[in-house]
């Protein structure tokens, strides 16, 4: 049911947009959403690219799992960054996340639509994720600033999706809408996805702050009386490395993180930094373009 | 398919109640009591609540809504218990509820009517409860809250359930429950309730685990929307598309239309192999056999029962902008996979939700549900929407404003209708579309599919070939960059006066340079911008009037691509890209664009 209401929209968008993206995070959702698309439209290849906004804050391994991955599928990758903020010298420990998540994810995930002249980009979002995202429709409509307005948003019945705009309007399109993060893995475990191995529990270096536990790579300033310590954990959403917090885990496998799942107690964004900054963040940030 | 949904599948069902029913409560309460929420989106709830934990909190998303104390639009929950997942589309009671609740209502299988025991059977339920069957919904529950404030009275439960049972007979067939509960305590929600000893039946939860999942539309016909077609560069094709209803296999004899061709399924391909059957809901790809030539909007059918092909529908409407739906307007008709001009041309009656009254009217306000008689300019496959959901409904678009204006329902199809009469006759627009490309690139082509499809609908037409216009309106002139301009501006001057006549000009130019094709543009102002774009090689290759070859051994100084540069257009308002699409398909394109444009 999910994987075929997944595909009929990559077609439907495939067919309706003149040029059509793909943002890929490399995170578990994104890996999902490149399966699904790889089968849409076998045996020919997505007739899109991929498109990674790069803020360099990102984990090793995820670049390595992204240029492996786009390789051996022989896919279009286009990696984007904000380099005049980078040279201005845009970090979150300076910055503070929600500036920092402006400049260089927001800002250059604009300025990449903009300059591809993309009309459409796939984003892996699913609402169950976040409050604000359980009402954001499958095809949802950024005016010529790419921003969001949550007011005025087309009804979206059956499965006819409205894809019309006028020029330098976009949409933004979320084919795993209707999935669940338990629906995610299994998925992962019954089509043998690959993902990236930070997923996996394993003991990594963390800085623990206010219950929070911030991978040290990138080197996060330390506070007084802070030290880094060794923890068996798993990243369970991926972003960049200080502002994903890792979960506490022992969980080295899928099925083992799909039995974790059913147990589970904590929503996965709840080590995310960013959707705590403020009461109602993630909305804010939407109405401004982020995915 | 891929993600097994556990024991007895997957329950879409949507949620309705007037404001203070409590239905945000009940939701969350459900989400709560079967452990869908984890704990620090409790925390938040907490924090937000005024008031202990109040689990209207769960539900509530956007800010503005927060403010004002209200959900403002469907809101999609999920959660899941060992037995069933569930995906609830929470549908608000105010103002706004006759779009909201159809749009929550179009994916749902059943839906949960709120009604506060206090309060008993309202205008709103009656409407709720209207909506959802009149969306396809043949499952409601009443599900009865508040009993704690009435002392969970059996009389008071029986008195709802005989005024709603009334009412229900005007409805038409479906299945009805009843369910006593409190939201607020938990009565009947998950756990069957000790203090309603009185009623034997499920708890609201068990009740949702336990009812047969969809309607599912079983041993129906063959209907396949052709989605998009995938193409390996090999010479293979596959008609991408979902099933909507039915099966196919191959060795099928599928029907496709509107070719009114059949042909032999060979395969089914798919990353995992061959397909040995696809069914519906799957999304499938089917390769043909026979050489036909299909497009997105088409239709793979059942050759035995096929769907109308119908030019004028009737169909319930549910009305959802504030512009009224009127006669005479044209507008935008999203079917399937495929989309048409479309006048509304008989207000049939309008619907009064609460008596269920049929009555006379001349359009269509927001939030009005009504009967109106349709044409198309184009016929659409499709069937009664009581037979099939996906097949019998449609979207209305607006073509100036491209925001969604209504949903409809098909009762009824048939195949008449008049092109000429679907169009409006009077301040019909000209325009001019303008096909630029390399030589046999594929302009002509194109040109001459558009010309039959754009006089088929009834328009005034002219087609300008460039290679004609070279042996009368610009004879004489030569290939110099002077000589190209002025034989651009002379079509562009024609063009200007057909256009201003109301005429569609199909131009047909390599048009090379930039300039004087913008120059061209400003002075015309209706002007398409057509890139008719095939990479220098394939028309090489193609080289039907055998310039290049001339060119390549130097018998045509300054040809374009070969010794002359082709400035391609920045921004054209279409591209076709003849290389990957048929003639065909790119005609659709363009049509596509032009039916909004001319509209």
């Amino acid at each position: 049911m999910l994987e075929a209401e997944s595909i009929h929209i990559l077609r439907e968008v495939a067919a309706e947009f003149s040029r059509p993206v793909m943002l890929y995070s490399i995170g578990k959702d994104s890996s999902v959403m490149l399966r699904l698309a790889l089968k849409a439209f076998y045996p020919a290849k997505p007739p899109f690219p991929l498109l990674h906004v790069d803020t360099s804050y990102k984990f090793g391994e995820m670049i390595e799992f992204r240029d492996r991955t786009c390789a051996e599928l022989g896919l279009k990758l286009i990696v984007t960054r904000n380099e005049r903020a980078l040279e201005e010298g845009a970090d979150p420990f300076r910055l503070g996340t929600q500036r920092c998540c402006a400049a260089l994810k927001t800002r250059a995930l604009l300025d990449a639509l903009a300059e591809g002249g993309f009309d459409a980009a796939f984003g892996g979002a699913r609402r169950e994720e976040e409050k604000s995202r359980a009402k954001e429709r499958v095809y949802s409509f950024r005016d010529a600033l790419g921003q969001w307005d949550p007011k005025n948003q087309r009804p979206e019945l059956w499965n006819l999706y409205n894809a019309r705009i006028d020029k330098g309007e976009s949409m933004r399109v979320f084919p795993l809408s209707n999935w669940t993060e338990v629906d995610v893995w299994s998925y992962i475990q019954l089509e043998s996805i690959p993902v990236v191995p930070l997923y996996f529990a394993r003991e990594r270096e963390v800085l623990e702050r206010n219950g929070q536990l911030i991978p040290m790579e990138h080197h996060p300033p330390l506070l007084s009386g802070e030290r880094p310590v060794k923890v068996m954990c798993r990243m369970r959403s991926l972003g960049c490395t200080y502002c994903t917090g890792a979960v506490r885990s022992t969980a080295a496998s899928v099925l083992e993180i799909v039995e974790e799942l059913k147990l589970a107690r904590r929503s996965e964004r709840e080590n995310r930094v960013i959707d705590h900054d403020q009461e109602g963040s993630m909305e804010l940030k939407k109405r401004e373009g982020y995915f | 398919m891929a993600v097994q949904p556990q024991v007895t599948g997957l329950l879409r069902f949507t949620t309705a109640g007037s404001v203070d029913d409590g239905k945000s409560t009940l939701i969350g309460r459900l989400l709560h009591d079967s452990k869908g929420l984890y704990e620090d989106q409790l925390e938040s709830v907490r924090r937000a609540s005024r008031d202990g934990l109040e689990l209207a909190y769960v539900t509530d998303g956007l800010r503005a809504e927060r403010e004002q104390g209200i959900t403002i639009d469907v809101a999609y929950r999920y959660f899941s218990t060992p037995k069933r997942r569930f995906i609830i589309a929470d549908t608000p009671g105010h103002e706004q509820y006759t779009r909201n609740m159809a749009t929550g209502a179009s994916t749902a299988s059943l839906a949960v009517i709120l009604i506060d025991a206090r309060k008993g059977v309202l205008p709103q339920t009656r409407r709720h409860a209207a909506i959802s069957h009149l969306l396809g919904i043949r499952r409601l529950v009443l599900a009865v809250n508040k009993m704690d404030l009435v002392g969970f009275r059996q009389d008071v439960f029986e008195t709802i359930r005989a005024a709603f049972l009334d009412f229900s007979q005007r409805l038409g067939p479906c299945e009805l429950d009843f369910i006593p509960l409190s939201a607020l305590d938990g009565d009947n929600v998950v756990e069957r309730s000790a203090r309603i000893p009185w009623y034997s039946g499920p708890s609201l939860l068990e009740y949702l685990e336990s009812v047969p999942a969809e309607n599912a539309p079983e041993h129906q016909p063959l209907r396949l929307p052709v989605q998009f077609v995938i193409r390996d560069g090999t010479g293979f094709r596959a008609y991408a598309g979902q099933v909507a209803s039915g099966e196919v296999r191959p060795g099928d004899e599928v029907l496709v239309l509107p070719a009114r061709k059949l042909a032999c399924v060979q395969s089914l391909p798919s990353r995992e192999g061959d397909l040995e059957r696809a069914f519906a809901p799957m999304p499938a790809a089917v390769s043909l056999a026979d050489q036909v030539d299909v497009g997105r909007g088409d239709m793979l059918v059942d050759p035995l029962q096929p769907p109308v092909a119908a030019r004028r529908i009737r169909a319930r409407v549910v009305w959802m902008s504030e512009r009224p739906l009127t006669l005479q307007t044209v507008y935008l008709l999203k079917h399937t996979t495929q989309t048409v001009c479309t006048e509304a041309v008989r207000m049939v009656s309008r619907l009064d939700i609460e008596t269920l009254d049929e009555r006379a009217c001349e359009q269509l306000g927001l939030n009005e549900i009504g009967t109106v008689e349709f044409e198309t300019h184009r016929p659409i496959f499709c069937d009664p929407y009581a037979v099939n959901r996906t097949t019998g409904c449609c979207i209305l678009i607006d073509p100036a404003t491209n925001l969604t204006l209504g949903a409809a329902m098909i009762e009824s199809a048939e195949e008449g209708g008049d092109a000429r009469r679907a169009l409006p006759s009077a301040g019909r627009r000209g325009m001019t579309v303008w096909l630029t490309g390399l030589s046999s690139a594929g302009k002509s082509t194109l040109g001459q599919a558009l010309y039959d499809r754009l006089w088929a609908m009834g328009h005034k037409v002219e087609f300008l070939d460039g290679d004609t216009v070279r042996q009368n309106l610009c004879k004489g002139l030569g290939f110099s960059k002077e000589d190209r301009d002025e034989n651009i501006r002379r079509i562009g001057f024609v063009a200007e006066l057909l256009t201003r006549n109301g005429v569609v000009v199909l131009v047909s130019a390599i048009s090379p340079y930039r300039s004087i094709r913008e120059e061209v543009r400003r002075r015309i102002g209706d002007f398409v911008e057509v890139y008719v774009n095939a990479p220098l090689a394939v028309c090489e290759q193609r080289d039907v009037k055998g310039l290049y070859k001339k060119a390549r051994s130097g018998q045509l100084p300054g040809f374009t691509g070969v010794d002359d540069p082709y400035e391609p257009p920045e921004n054209p308002e279409v591209e076709c890209r003849t290389d990957l699409e048929t003639p065909q398909e790119s005609a659709e394109r363009v049509l596509r664009y032009l039916e909004a444009r001319l509209a």
